[in-house]
């Protein structure tokens, strides 16, 4: 479930409240966007995929709420590594141009 | 003192923040909503597709990535490709469903490829369109559907159809964001809203809870195929990630380590839900591709999420054991859904069309999928023919009675009134759905004994839901997934009881065989009084 929102890293884009499909997040005045509903995640990472700052976090949990803080995950780069690993990030390609499933499952 | 009304309220009394018109509604955002609307646009209508989230993320493709029965128009291919099927469906496919499917989605895929979406190329230049990165695909269509013109609203859930004197005349619902409430009138309306699962969490599946079967059954459309709704999928037990083609390369054992005989990814899922149904604790490692350092590389790629799973929790899935466990994927990987009528995807009801999951898949896959890559080929093929059909029947509407007078039908959940203090909440009603169609013994392992209770206890919470199944607190989305939820798992088990064989993913064990007599499909209606009757099939040739 989404567990860290980084306030300080948000850019306020809102990207998370729009593309989030059940709606987790909330929009707020002159801040980032809070977790209002993280009960309602259904773990599918897509907020991270879309947020352009590395601001979210999802824990592949799904079933319960961790607590996982940003000191947990200080000495890793986890924190919005999904966007990358697909290539959505600045500069990078889209990864799926290298999927070579055809290869060796898709035979 | 302004008084807050309730969104029940407002849909009751039809009070709408928000009125639109165009000639076809689409309602669900995922792949076969968004070539439907896409189609449409292209063949003259103006369109407004509504998803209940976002359209991009929406459903189980956009979070997942899936295989595509993409077949090279090669006579010997396709044949084989059709006919590999034809067993593990139980022989309730036709051949002529298939044909068509196969050309459509052929021709679509390629259309992807000329729409820049990034296809893998090998050495020779040959690019291969066999599998689809679902963020990828849907934001590709997304960005189809904005440059279309389409409009769009997200987080806009359609909670009930609406009618005039010529039948489904449009829909409205509420934006789970700014909380208004919206009505579409439309000619013509597709219904792309995709299966259930029961709020399982399988991978973007929660936002897939059988509503669009509720609109349908509302409007008088029947089902084929509900028995096929009992797919479950293999995940670590911690996750959501529902993906398990990388399972062909692992092993299951005992929390001891031995081995599980009989357990696997395809055919031996069954065994897997047996342990668990013990009470025994299943792990699973991937040990075939242990010493395959390339094929780990080019795992990673295919599926960056399958690893995104397990690089979090410390596990390297190639030297570790973790546990496993099955998540109910209902009808989304079972095959049945709303009946549709002709080549059109039309459904019984004139003007009410559906596409993708919402729809039944038994036409190319009988009773069983085992996978996404025919569901993504339904999802695209049914999506260009409702949209076409769909463009085409608005068109033909009299274009004199375009301000139709829209009037609603009593729906179940939607009310003027509140009950009073004893009512029913939407949480209490979809646990007690979940608690009929998760366990593996009641749902997977189906037996009259165990069925007609279950089936029993859920038509009991229907009637207690028509009276005092009401909104509280803003949940009027709950309320009416709940029913929908409800209402399928009826659907369901009603079916599932009049099927006496064992047939696809339809397994009884008080009937462990298939049976000739039963070839034919089982066809359900009604919402109050469910009937099933059955249907024979056409010649395949």
């Amino acid at each position: 479930m989404i567990e860290i929102l980084l306030e300080d890293q948000c850019v306020e884009c809102n990207l998370c409240v729009k593309v989030c499909p059940t709606n987790v997040f909330e929009r707020r005045d002159g801040k980032a966007p809070k977790i209002a509903r993280q009960d309602d995640c259904q773990t599918c990472y897509m907020c991270e995929l879309y947020c352009p700052v590395k601001a979210l976090y999802v824990a592949p949990n799904a079933d319960e709420v961790m607590g996982i803080t940003e000191q947990d995950l200080n000495e890793t780069d986890l924190i919005g590594s999904y966007r990358s690993s697909i290539g959505w990030e600045k500069g990078q390609k889209s990864t799926a141009k290298q999927d070579l499933a055809y290869k060796f499952y898709l035979k | 003192m302004a008084i807050e009304l309730t969104q029940s309220y407002k849909l009751a009394t039809q009070l709408y923040d928000v009125s639109l018109k165009a000639d076809v509604l689409v309602i669900g955002g995922g792949p076969a909503g968004a070539w439907t609307a896409i189609t449409a646009t292209q063949n003259g209508a103006s369109v407004i597709l509504v998803d209940k989230g976002y359209c991009g993320t929406s459903g189980a493709t956009a979070p997942s990535g899936t295989g595509v029965w993409y077949i090279q128009p090669d006579k010997e291919k396709r044949e084989e490709a059709m006919k590999s099927r034809e067993a593990l469906g139980g022989y309730l496919s036709e051949r002529k469903w298939m044909k068509r499917v196969l050309d459509r989605t052929y021709a679509n895929m390629n259309q992807l490829e000329n729409w820049g979406y990034p296809f893998p190329i090998d050495e020779k230049g040959v690019a291969h369109k066999r599998s689809l990165q679902g963020p990828e695909y849907m934001r590709l269509m997304r960005r189809k559907l904005n440059k279309a013109k389409i409009t769009i609203l997200d987080h806009s859930p359609a909670l009930e159809l609406l009618y005039d004197s010529h039948g489904v005349a449009g829909a409205a619902g509420i934006n789970e964001q700014t909380n208004q409430t919206w009505s579409v009138q439309a000619s013509s309306i597709v219904i792309a809203s995709g299966g259930c699962a029961f709020l399982s969490k399988a991978l973007g599946c929660n936002v897939l809870t059988g509503d669009g079967y509720l609109l349908a059954a509302e409007a008088g459309a029947d089902f084929s195929g509900m028995e096929f709704s009992n797919a479950y999928a293999i995940t670590p037990k911690f996750s959501s990630i529902t993906k398990t083609a990388f399972y062909n390369w692992a092993s299951f054992t005992y929390e001891d380590g031995s081995i599980i005989e009989g357990a696997g990814s395809q055919r031996g899922r069954s065994v897997i839900a047996k342990k668990l149904q013990e009470g025994q604790k299943v792990f699973a490692q991937l040990v075939k591709a242990k010493d395959d350092l390339d094929l780990q590389k080019w795992m990673r790629i295919a599926q960056p999420n399958f690893f995104v799973q397990f690089d979090r929790m410390g596990i390297n899935p190639f030297e570790d054991r973790f546990e496993v466990t099955l998540r109910l994927e209902g009808t989304v990987r079972g095959t049945g859904g709303i009946r549709i009528v002709d080549e059109t995807c039309a459904t019984s009801v004139p003007g009410l069309f559906a596409a993708g999951d919402a729809a039944t898949r038994e036409l190319i896959c009988g009773g069983f999928t085992g996978g996404g890559s025919y569901n993504a080929a339904w999802a695209i093929s049914s999506g260009y023919w409702s949209g076409e059909a769909a463009a085409k029947y608005a068109s033909s509407f009299n274009r004199d009675k375009r301000d139709r007078a829209l009037t609603r039908k009593q729906v179940i959940g939607i009310n003027e009134h509140s009950s009073g203090k004893d009512f029913l909440d939407a949480t209490e009603v979809t646990k007690r759905v979940q608690a009929e169609v998760t366990p593996f013994d009641k749902n997977l392992f189906r037996t009259e004994e165990i069925l007609t209770p279950a089936l029993l206890r859920l038509n009991t919470l229907w009637n207690e839901t028509k009276t005092s199944l009401q909104e509280n607190q803003g949940n009027l989305l709950r309320v009416r997934e709940s029913a929908a939820m409800l209402a399928t798992s009826r659907w369901m088990y009603t079916t599932a009881l009049e099927r006496k064989e064992t047939r696809g993913m339809h397994k009884r064990l008080d009937y462990p065989v298939l049976d000739e007599n039963q070839h034919y499909r089982l066809i359900t209606s009604g919402l109050d009084e469910i009937k099933v009757k059955p249907t024979t099939i056409l010649q395949n040739t």
